[in-house]
């Protein structure tokens, strides 16, 4: 079984919640009686999971449900409201600086843009060395040469490497945001919807070349999207999230064949597949609620075809439904 | 028939053409010539400062030389010959001083005064800009509260009342300008900035944990620079007038150091008794520099334009 003593990510209670002020206006508003108050957007919710070394997790859920501020607080980018995110068995908070800056090299994140990831006033060989020349993996002598080797290993020619990003089509300019990330030999990759933006047809060889660099360099992911499809084939597990909180974790194969969560079922009638063909296609129905207003009790409820009275009042807690498996819904307590 | 060196010559040609890596100075500078009313302006303002740089060389007279200067020429016409026999082209000022020279030196000190002004405010508006839209928070409200409060007085009077402070001196003058300048520099880095800093390059950046003072200046402040040379431009072009305003209402510069706004303002007395040109040629002078500082600068905000960027 997973012990946090082997795990590589641990995260732990995690919460962020986004609290937008008000201005002078709104707080003079309020005085004279007016009902804007300040919102809270609870992005991510008491978080908790663990990743293993070697793993390839997939986090899925709709558009707005939190899966990009997550993916920046394992990164290090953004500050946890509350919660903890252990790497190699070390709270981030307990760590000294240095071990705070290797972790910090050790997890980096591939970005969803492949035009505001890169700085268009730096030449590709700055992009992808600077930080590799500031930690000492390599030198301004050497720095040439380890750029290039960083390009062919992402699949780009070496002679690129005075171009600036604009010289690059999407594919290209994603594969220089995964050779800066492996320039500074990282072990964990977070990937935001890191080839949403892409071709269709360019898609599977960025996923392909995740997929090598898996085997090469021994990498552990975290593969953030909003479609399922993009995940079965590379993840072992998925992580299922809606408004701020996990509602399901599951072995891929598992996930597929039984998924356990209402909402997990919702996701998958919107898979097209190949066995599943002449079934009615049935995308999730209903709006997504608004994260600053979230609905009482199971945050699905809205949507949920099985709900309940109890569904409305009482917030499902997430636990195992068989090993390996975690789901939060009140179905499974009958 | 081509020779084989040829050929290969032709095809190295053909492939860097292609192969060329454009820089983005390329790009801004094809794009910058595409006008040529700003291509006229941009050769008018740079003849402006060679002259006003190499004043020494070029001035026919030294003005600050009395020995040079005799009170018998004074206020002689455009053309007039000196009682010594040179030809003052533009005539002489109330003292007989040549107002060509007088004016060439009068614009290097319009011009550097305005430069210097412009680049110091620069500097300090662009890095409380840029802290304030890096670190928000209180250090962004203290540093903007206090940029709101400056930009809401009106900057003649800010000017007026620090130099009623500090006295005269082209020294006093400049630190007016800045005092008065810094703010719309801070505002302008600090919107742009805002912008820059939510995208993903600035995440990428400290993700690989390179330090703050690096991405501040090296990530940053690089991709907020073509507002900030736009309003650089403009606002220096706006302090050369507002040191002409100064001077001509007899607050900025000493007498022994005459601007083009200061040579004015001494013409101005014997306009009604139609010596007109002690006034005007310095006007006309004034006048040709900032309208061509101000054409340089809109161009630059066409091609500059984010929105446009490709
Ligand atoms: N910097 C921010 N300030 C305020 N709200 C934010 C910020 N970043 C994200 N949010 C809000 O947090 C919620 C989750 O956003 P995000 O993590 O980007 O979702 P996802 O990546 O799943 O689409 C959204 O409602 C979003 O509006
Ligand atoms: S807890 Fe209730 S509303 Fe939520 S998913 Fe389960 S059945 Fe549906
Ligand atoms: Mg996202």
């Amino acid at each position: 079984m997973m012990t946090p003593q082997n795990a590589m990510l641990e995260v732990k209670d995690l919460t962020k919640n986004f609290v937008k002020r008000l201005d002078m206006a709104g707080k003079i508003a309020q005085r004279l009686g007016s009902n804007i108050r300040e919102e809270t957007v609870h992005a991510v919710d008491s978080v908790s999971f663990t990743i293993e070394k070697g793993e390839v997790v997939g986090l899925v859920g709709e558009s707005g449900c939190g899966k990009s501020t997550l993916g920046r607080m394992i990164a290090g980018i953004l500050p946890p409201t509350a919660g903890g995110i252990s790497f190699k068995g070390v709270e981030f908070t307990a760590m000294t600086q240095e071990e705070g800056e290797a972790a910090a090299l050790a997890i980096q994140m591939i970005f969803q843009d492949p035009f505001a990831s890169l700085n268009p006033r730096m030449r590709v060989e700055d992009i992808i060395g600077e930080a590799s020349v500031i930690h000492g993996m390599t030198d301004l002598k050497e720095r040439s040469d380890y750029v290039g080797d960083m390009m062919e290993r992402v699949g780009l020619g070496r002679e690129y490497i005075r171009r600036y990003p604009h010289q690059f089509s999407g594919g290209q300019r994603q594969r220089i945001g995964i050779a800066r990330a492996l320039a500074v030999q990282p072990e964990f990759l977070v990937c935001d919807e890191a080839i949403a933006a892409l071709d269709v047809s360019i898609q599977a060889q960025v996923i392909n070349l995740f997929m090598d660099l898996r085997e090469d360099l021994d990498l552990t992911y975290l593969f953030i999207s909003h479609d399922l499809s993009v995940v079965e084939h590379i993840s072992d597990r998925v992580v299922i999230m809606y408004l701020g909180r996990i509602v399901e974790t599951a072995p891929t194969d598992e996930l597929f064949d039984k998924p356990n969560h209402p909402y997990t079922t919702a996701l998958l009638n919107e898979v097209p597949r190949l066995d599943q063909r002449g079934i009615e296609y049935e995308p999730v129905s209903g709006e997504i609620p608004s994260p600053l207003d979230p609905p009482p009790g199971c945050h699905f409820h809205p949507r949920c075809p099985h709900v309940t009275d109890r569904c409305t009042i009482e917030v499902p807690v997430l636990r195992e439904i068989a090993p390996g498996r975690l789901s939060a819904c009140h179905l499974n307590d009958q | 028939m081509k020779t084989v060196a040829e050929n290969i010559a032709l095809g190295a040609a053909a492939r860097d053409k292609t192969e060329a890596v454009e820089t983005p100075f390329e790009r801004f500078r094809a794009s910058f010539f595409a006008s040529k009313v700003a291509s006229v302006a941009l050769v008018v303002l740079c003849s402006l400062i060679f002259v006003a740089v190499f004043a020494g060389f070029i001035s026919p007279t030294n003005p600050y030389d009395l020995a040079q200067v005799s009170v018998l020429d004074s206020k002689l016409p455009p053309g007039a010959k000196s009682f010594e026999g040179t030809a003052f082209w533009l005539g002489t000022d109330g003292a007989g001083r040549d107002l060509l020279s007088a004016m060439i030196y009068g614009l290097r000190i319009s011009l550097g005064v305005g430069v210097m002004s412009g680049i110091v405010a620069m500097i300090i508006g662009a890095a409380f800009g840029l802290i304030a839209a890096y670190f928000g928070g209180r250090t962004e409200n203290i540093i903007m509260r206090i940029v709101d409060i400056q930009l809401s007085f009106p900057a003649i009077l800010v000017a007026l009342i620090l130099l009623a402070i500090l006295g005269k001196g082209v020294d006093k003058i400049i630190i007016a300008l800045i005092i008065v300048q810094w703010a719309y520099y801070a505002r302008t880095v600090r919107g742009s900035a805002l912008v820059e800093r939510n995208k993903e390059y600035i995440e990428a950046a400290t993700c690989l944990a390179i330090g703050h003072r690096r991405i501040l200046f090296r990530h940053l402040l690089p991709n907020c620079m073509p507002p900030l040379i736009v309003v650089g431009t403009l606002q220096t072009a706006s302090a050369i007038s507002l040191e002409a305003t100064l001077s001509f209402l007899g607050v900025g510069l000493p007498v022994s150091e005459p601007s083009l706004g200061l040579l004015i303002a001494n013409g101005f007395d014997y306009m009604l008794s139609g010596k007109y040109w002690i006034s005007f040629f310095p006007g006309v002078a004034l006048l040709i520099t900032i309208v061509s500082i101000n054409l340089v600068g809109d161009q630059l905000r066409d091609v500059l334009n984010p929105r446009l960027e490709r």
